[in-house]
């Protein structure tokens, strides 16, 4: 085992060397994203701090390098370029106000298939809100993804939320909200009943660096450890809370280095490499289980696009920072560099793949957008599991509203 | 978010003064301890079985052992229930039911809640505790924007509905700033939670069964001056008192008095002022549920006097008593005869000295029924 990691080491080292020798332009930026606030690389590697790509030294979670089999690698890939092909389709559709908002996942959907691979089906997720592969991993329906952000009569959340607020009931993905944080001390608290019913089932939950600021995210670290409770927390740190980069968000050694103090297991991958990602997840889902403890995982990366599509990066981070994570360090082109290296894919298959995967995703985003919305009555119901009388009094209300003056509004695109 | 133990200590440290210092000029314990209400047992309730003597700390242990008992997913959590609580609430419940269903959290409220409502969407049954309803501010965002919008904004998907939130609750003689507040009016305003408050023993049981076993998520309000003060036959087994459904206590022709908690029998006692000295007869009406809230039974009520007066212990500006208010002025304009009228607490934090001035008590309340007979 200590080869493996050893080995892991040499090469994730090498990974992180040719990357600054090959970076330099916008330097100082990647850096800055990469080494989790600490701007000076030396310090990274020999200062004492966690070792990037490597496994911690608080951390005693072996890492086993599987090789995967090529159905397994390939699915890595067309779910991610997938995921990729849907984000540019529908970050264009907002341009052009087809849907009212959107948000990417340029450059973070290797640790969103890395994860989702390494866990069991019926393990839960709680979200934040840039982890759409790994809905997409379990095989939610492009047609749900594109009901959901065009918010029509087959979105299963009935059309209340904004877009990208997904959740599958189905494929245990608990429904986003937009609260950051919120979810973390949740997900404590169900991995903690699946703990009591003894049902082997463990939960992962995903959040940003930023959010990690949040006092819920302490909530949860404590109360998972205290209660002991199979957990898995999955950090995705991108460098940025929207405008505000790590430097501005912690002065620690990032996400990771909290975990030992709340007497968590943790472990900081990079987060462009799919494989480090699943290797990660797996070890901590096997053993969050066997032994009732939470696991941290911090998957370093890059946010490559923009916040969302209410916010412009370039107003405060260069177009070469962003360039060099797109062109030169991007989960999607690693696999896809591995997979051409096995022997396992070729150009022409990427080109028959890309001009299949559009053609889905059109054809769901087409559908979508020709639907109608939901009904009316669903602005009423699920707000109590029943409706009370004084919420009936209010639907009534607007139903006699509308017969009156029903021309003012788009009732038409609505549902009977 | 430390609870300071206070009401114990309080307690103590004025006796040793009073001893020491008898003087007139110094208030003495009985003085300073003067209840503003006297709690009236209840008939023996004959329907559910055999009773027993409880009081409404005992009446809580009681309704959370028939739940655990019956309900094997039931967890209870909070800060210090373990070894009974700072009320013994869940006194002998971490024996009976095991560590893993009766056990303390780290003091956190945020993480209270949050993680009562992740046990819960699994579909397990939650019931947290709030050490005092004063400290369940930190876990405002976690009961607005995530319990009371789980089910709508999951489209039903998810929910959180088998979650219970208990707080001790109201005034409690010496609580000051943050051992006695009311907050109920900062729930009434989110659409997704039920909000209920009983005022006795076998209301406290009943009611709480209800919340537990109710579909959505609930905030359950224990009067704390209550806890060993009111003493009545509670049925042993489990049963349940129906939420969003005020009671007539009393019923009246010249003036509907409603309020809830403790200051159900303040207005009793107004009521009974009212007939003795002023020969005006009160309905009086306990709201028991604030939210979803009983509109029929009150207008009812109001149609028939012509006159309301509610009453709370919480500040009156943006209390509850304000919706009531404003919703009977819609539905029974051409029944009132006087203004509703409304005694609360002032707009002030809850003070500690001079906490006997403060409260809406019999007498401030029998003065607005006199003034709204005069009217």
């Amino acid at each position: 085992m200590a080869a493996v990691v050893r080995q892991l080491g040499v090469r994730w080292s090498g990974l992180w060397n040719s990357r600054v020798s090959r970076a330099q332009i916008a330097l100082s930026a990647s850096r800055r994203a990469l080494s989790t606030g600490v701007s000076n690389s030396q310090t990274l590697t020999k200062g004492g701090l966690l070792p990037l790509f490597l496994h911690l030294f608080y951390s005693s979670l072996p890492l086993c390098f599987l090789q995967l089999p090529k159905d397994m690698v390939l699915k890595f890939y067309q779910k991610m370029t997938l995921l990729n092909t849907m984000d540019r389709i529908l970050y264009e559709s907002q341009r052009q106000g087809r849907i009212t908002f959107y948000m990417t996942n340029y450059g973070e959907e290797g640790t969103h298939i890395g994860s989702a691979a390494a866990l069991e089906s019926n393990d839960m997720v709680f979200g934040q809100y840039r982890e759409a592969g790994v809905l997409m991993y379990r095989g939610f329906p492009l047609e749900l993804f594109m009901a959901q952000c065009y918010a029509s009569a087959r979105d299963v959340g009935k059309g209340r939320q904004m877009p990208v607020h997904y959740g599958s009931k189905d494929l245990h993905f608990v429904t986003i909200s937009s609260p950051l944080a919120t979810q973390i001390p949740q997900a404590v608290g169900a991995a903690y009943a699946y703990k009591v019913s003894q049902e082997d089932r463990a939960v992962i939950c995903y959040f940003g660096e930023g959010a990690a600021s949040e006092g819920d995210a302490h909530a949860g670290f404590n109360f998972s450890a205290t209660l002991e409770c199979p957990i898995i927390f999955f950090c995705r740190n991108n460098g940025y809370a929207i405008s505000t980069p790590t430097h501005e968000q912690y002065r620690g050694d990032g996400i990771a280095a909290r975990g030992p103090g709340y007497g968590i297991i943790s472990i900081r991958v990079d987060g462009n490499d799919v494989f480090a990602v699943y290797n990660a997840t797996k070890e901590a889902r096997r053993r969050a289980v066997a032994e009732n403890q939470p696991f941290l995982i911090e998957a370093m990366t890059y946010r490559i696009g923009h916040h969302s599509t209410s916010d412009d990066s370039s107003a405060y981070r260069s177009v070469d920072e962003v360039n060099y994570w797109d062109k030169q360090d991007h989960p999607i082109s690693r696999l896809r560099h591995y997979m051409v290296n096995k022997g396992w894919w070729d150009e022409e298959q990427e080109k028959a793949w890309r001009k299949q995967s559009r053609k889905q995703v059109m054809e769901a985003f087409e559908e979508a957008e020709r639907a109608m919305k939901p009904k009316l009555d669903h602005m009423f119901t699920d707000v109590y599991e029943e409706t009370p009388v004084s919420l009936q009094k209010q639907q009534e209300a607007l139903q006699r509203h509308l017969k009156m003056y029903g021309e003012h509004y788009p009732i038409d695109h609505y549902e009977k | 978010m430390a609870a300071v133990a206070v009401l114990g200590l309080a307690r103590t440290a004025l006796h040793r003064n009073g001893a020491r210092l008898v003087q007139a000029a110094v208030m003495t314990t009985a003085q300073r301890s003067v209840a503003h209400f006297t709690f009236v047992p209840e008939p023996e309730p004959a329907q559910y079985g055999p009773t027993q003597k409880m009081n409404l700390f005992q009446s809580i242990t009681s309704a959370l052992d028939n739940v655990l008992a019956k309900d094997p997913t039931a967890v209870i959590f909070g800060e210090d229930v373990a070894f009974g609580g700072v009320f013994r609430c869940t006194v002998g419940l971490r024996d009976k039911y095991g560590k893993e269903r009766v056990f303390n959290t780290p003091l956190c409220e945020q993480g209270i809640v949050g993680f009562g409502i992740g046990v819960a969407v699994t579909g397990a049954t939650a019931i947290a505790e709030i050490q005092f309803a004063d400290y369940i501010f930190p876990a405002f965002d976690q009961i607005v924007n995530e319990a009371a919008k789980y089910r709508y904004r999951s489209g039903n998907l998810f929910a959180c509905g088998s979650l219970t939130i208990r707080a001790p609750w109201g005034c409690v003689g010496h609580g000051s700033l943050y051992h006695s507040q009311s907050p109920e009016a900062f729930f009434s305003h989110i659409p997704g939670v039920k909000v209920v408050i009983p005022r006795s023993p076998i209301q406290a049981k009943g009611l709480l069964i209800s919340c537990i076993e109710d579909k959505n998520p609930c905030i359950f309000f224990e009067p704390k001056i209550l806890y060993r003060a009111a003493v009545e036959q509670v049925p042993v087994e489990a049963y349940q008192v129906p939420l969003s459904q005020a009671e007539v206590l009393e019923e009246g022709n010249d003036v509907t008095l409603v309020a809830w908690g403790t200051q159900v029998h303040v207005m009793r006692e107004v009521a009974s002022m009212a007939q003795e000295k002023l020969g005006v007869s009160c309905e009086v009406i306990d709201l028991r549920t604030i939210l979803p809230w009983d509109v029929e039974t009150i207008c009812k009520s109001v149609a028939k006097t012509g006159r309301l007066l509610i009453s709370h212990e919480a500040p009156i500006t943006g209390g509850f008593a304000a919706e009531i208010s404003s919703t009977v002025q819609e539905e029974c304009f051409l029944n009132l005869e006087a203004p509703i009228s409304r005694v609360c607490g002032y707009d002030t934090p809850f003070p500690h000295i001079f906490e006997p001035f403060y409260i809406p008590d019999k007498w401030k309340c029998f003065d607005a029924v006199r003034k709204m007979i005069n009217y």
